[in-house]
């Protein structure tokens, strides 16, 4: 095995691990198979874990157990038609995978669309930002082994469900905004809806904090735990509150600004020890950006179209282009190359999970095992966008 | 036959000390009945109070509000398929729940639920509840190993280790508690009439030395008594490998420890064990800092205006429950779909009422009467009472600490151990040996 030492030239990680000395006590390593069918590895993510007692000398991640070709089915489908499929990548977050292909597409086409439309994407895709932490919060902690905010975070998830489904009558695969802006005016009551949730949401982050924040076990179990340095974590690519609770102010909503983001007054959250704890508070602190977003939002939310004036069969020109958006995990990108034609030559997605999932080696060696349970719950990965 | 069978009835002692064996046959299957329902009754309250915690309903379906459903559990686990792993150790994978379930119930001998109301007085009680108790950690290396797969092996190494670390700090802290008895100094209640400096190992002796003392030893030698306790408490979580350091099963890291394997019958026959051994090891806690079966306040609120009401407590608490079953009753919904089941809560009401009636009679014409059998049912009752609700109290901790805490670190969890419990625990026996001698 090769252990990344300091003197390695590419190496990635600063941790000094040796491999133990060979004694007569010495046993041999262990190699478990953590998943396909684990509880904690978050869907069908298989590791291989090379231990020497509990402690992990390497893993392997094993992926591809959910793929489904998304990106050569939007080779055979129209620019429309592939629409819905974004949405089953990021399944916790299907808003902002909608909203990164039909911007992405609007790029393409050279379209604006109308503010009003931005407006509803932006409240929508903040709480879909909300709702996927909320997620990651629950099982995350659940793997740590606190049950509790798993029910309490789904219980207040569920309001913003309800609202994408009164919105456009899905609650997770909600094909919500369209290329060109948005199908669905917002329904009676849309804004009463969003402030109630605004209204009673802040206490109930004060909830999920009191149960772990200052909570002894939560602190022993999450500080200096997983730990990725900034320059580990630009090298691999990382981005999201991952990279940010490295210490690095990166969010796309601010670098390059998409949507009407630039009109809104939030800060970027960072951390200082790229540890598993810094990410909780990264991502708590997200959640109380995201809603300062979605009131400033619905508060000036202009009247006027939703959709721009797009042809109804849609030929880009030849092209490619490449769009990011913030997405809950990470930078979320689509590079789609046109031939002119009604279908796409080429889609990749570049998903946040597939590249942040590459740090858990990373991140984990030299830990114990129920360190690398903790370090796959704080990269918030979903399998459904790490295999596509 | 009925000779044995009646002599026994007027005398003070435990069937053991007796030397009866027909009545210790007789307590040693009303406690196994009596644990195996307490078991039951406390995977049903496990599930719904976890689930009110957790803003759920918990079970509602077999059964008014899922009363049913440890019956329906245990109906599903016995007819399920018998697995064994064709590579497993056949018979050390059969034989260890059989062990593990041995060594929970065993314990039950020695459990004081009043002077006379358990099986054996053991002179040395304690040291035979610790000894068997902690037996329970080789039936879970050996479920371990047999399974032949990982991470079961994982499971049963890492709560040999945890098992055995936490038995050292415990063991300390009880014998600082063993240590009180023979100690009969100022502590908080003054002086005491007991034998001078004699101590004593037998759980009953345990509790008489509290009551002679005039003194829990939770409040002995303020706070040492205390954080003796405190040390137990954590340490008895520990070994029963419950929440937070439910590590051996945990099942985000290793699906479900060393009873990954099992299924069905043999691994009911672990969670039996498993609760079993809470209950046990509560009782231990009870019976060494908690005065056992003695009521509350037994020198503030004296008297036999006090006594009575106090022996009224048991017939009152199925009452009160009646009451919380029938407000239920009310509380159905009106429609015939739960009609059964309204009928069944307002049933086992009508049962738990009536329980809390007799007990009520019991008491209450023990009074009147002033009948020797009544009088004798009224203390024992009393007796049996106080202690499973101690108990109780600590089986809610129990539930509660799950609802609230992650789980510990393997190596945190032995830096608990080793370096936080283990000093503390030898210091506080050591003070206490001090200050004892010294007053």
């Amino acid at each position: 095995m090769n252990a990344p030492t300091k003197t390695d030239p590419n190496a990635l990680s600063n941790l000094d691990l040796e491999t133990p000395e060979k004694t007569y006590l010495d046993s041999n390593e262990l190699i478990i198979n953590m998943g396909p069918q684990h509880p904690a590895t978050h869907g069908v993510l298989r590791v291989i874990l090379k231990l020497d007692g509990e402690k992990v000398l390497g893993t392997e991640c094993v992926i591809g157990y959910l793929h489904r070709g998304v990106e050569k089915i939007a080779e055979n489908r129209t620019y429309t038609m592939f629409n819905p499929y974004v949405d089953r990548m990021d399944y916790v977050a299907a808003v902002s995978n909608g909203l990164g292909y039909c911007q992405a597409v609007e790029k393409l086409l050279n379209v604006e669309a109308p503010p009003r439309a931005n407006y509803i994407r932006v409240i929508l895709t903040e709480l879909n930002r909300i709702a996927s932490h909320q997620l990651w919060l629950g099982t995350h902690a659940l793997d740590i082994g606190a049950m509790t905010p798993l029910f309490y975070t789904f219980r207040d998830r569920e309001e913003i469900l309800k609202i994408f489904e009164k919105y456009c009558g899905a609650r997770l695969t909600t094909h919500a905004f369209r290329i060109g802006g948005c199908l669905y005016e917002t329904y009676a009551g849309f804004e009463k809806d969003v402030k109630n949730f605004l209204a009673f949401f802040p206490s109930k982050i004060g909830e999920y904090e009191e149960l772990l924040t200052t909570n002894r076990i939560w602190l022993e179990r999450t500080k200096k735990v997983g730990v990725i340095s900034a320059a580990d974590a630009i090298a691999l690519g990382v981005t999201g509150p991952v990279l940010r609770a490295s210490g690095v102010k990166w969010d796309i909503r601010k670098a390059q600004p998409y949507a009407n983001y630039a009109e809104f007054d939030f800060e970027i959250p960072t951390g200082e020890n790229g540890d598993t704890y810094d990410r909780y508070l990264v991502r708590i602190a997200e959640m109380r950006q995201s809603l300062r977003i979605i009131e400033q939002a619905v508060n000036g939310i202009p009247e006027g179209p939703i959709m721009a004036k797009v042809p109804k069969v849609i030929k880009p020109p030849v092209g490619e282009i490449y769009h990011s958006i913030e997405a809950p995990k990470g930078e979320l990108g689509y590079f789609i190359v046109s031939d002119g034609s009604t279908q796409p030559y080429r889609v990749r997605v570049r998903p946040p999970s597939f590249v942040n999932l590459q740090a858990l080696d990373v991140m984990v060696r030299g830990l114990l095992v129920a360190d690398v349970v903790a370090v796959i719950g704080t990269l918030d990965i979903v399998l459904g966008e790490v295999d596509r | 036959m009925l000779d044995s069978f009646m002599s026994y009835l007027g005398s003070s002692v435990t069937p053991g000390e007796a030397n009866n064996q027909l009545w210790a046959l007789i307590y040693v299957l009303i406690i196994f009945a009596g644990v195996s329902v307490a078991v039951m009754a406390m995977n049903w309250l496990e599930r719904k109070a976890l689930a009110h915690f957790q803003v759920r309903l918990g079970p509602m379906r077999v059964g008014p509000h899922g009363l049913l459903q440890p019956i329906a559990d245990a109906v599903k686990l016995l007819i399920k398929e018998d697995i064994i792993p064709a590579e497993s150790d056949k018979f050390v994978f059969w034989i260890a729940p059989i062990i593990g379930l041995l060594a929970a119930f065993t314990v039950y001998t020695v459990v004081p639920f009043g002077p006379s109301q358990a099986v054996s007085d053991m002179n040395i009680g304690i040291l035979f509840m610790l000894g068997v108790s902690s037996l329970a950690v080789l039936g879970v290396v050996m479920a371990g190993w047999a399974s032949n797969s990982h991470y079961p092996l994982i499971g049963a190494l890492r709560s040999s280790a945890q098992m055995v670390s936490y038995e050292v700090a415990m063991g300390l802290a009880v014998v600082s508690a063993i240590l009180m008895t023979s100690l009969h100094g100022a502590g908080l209640y003054g002086v005491s009439k007991l034998s001078d400096g004699t101590g004593t190992l037998s759980m009953i002796g345990i509790v008489q030395a509290q009551q002679e003392q005039q003194v829990w030893f939770l409040f002995k030698f303020f706070p040492l008594g205390l954080i003796a306790f405190v040390i137990f408490a954590i340490a008895m979580i520990a070994e029963t490998n419950r929440a937070p350091f439910d590590l051996p099963e945990a099942e985000s890291e290793l699906t479900a420890g060393f009873h990954t394997e099992y299924s069905g019958l043999r691994w009911s026959l672990f969670m039996l064990a498993e609760y079993a051994a809470m209950i046990a090891v509560s009782a231990i806690a009870v019976t060494l800092w908690l005065g056992g079966w003695l009521r509350p306040f037994p020198t503030w609120l004296s008297g036999p205006a006090w006594d009575f009401i106090f022996a009224l407590f048991p017939g009152l608490t199925f009452v009160g429950l009646a009451a919380i079953a029938f407000l239920g009753t009310v509380r159905m919904p009106k429609h015939s779909y739960f009609r059964v089941q309204t009928i069944g809560l307002a049933a086992f009401g009508a049962v738990l009422a009536l329980i809390g009636v007799l007990l009520l009679g019991i008491v209450i014409g023990a009074k009147v009467s002033d009948h020797d059998i009544l009088n004798r049912t009224t203390e024992g009752l009393s007796n049996v009472f106080w202690f499973v609700f101690k108990v109780a109290v600590f089986m809610y901790l129990y539930i509660w600490y799950r609802a609230t805490w992650p789980r510990y670190r393997f190596d945190q969890l032995m830096k608990v151990g080793w370096k936080v419990m283990l000093p503390i625990s030898l210091g506080v026996l050591i003070v206490t040996a001090i200050v004892g001698v010294l007053l």
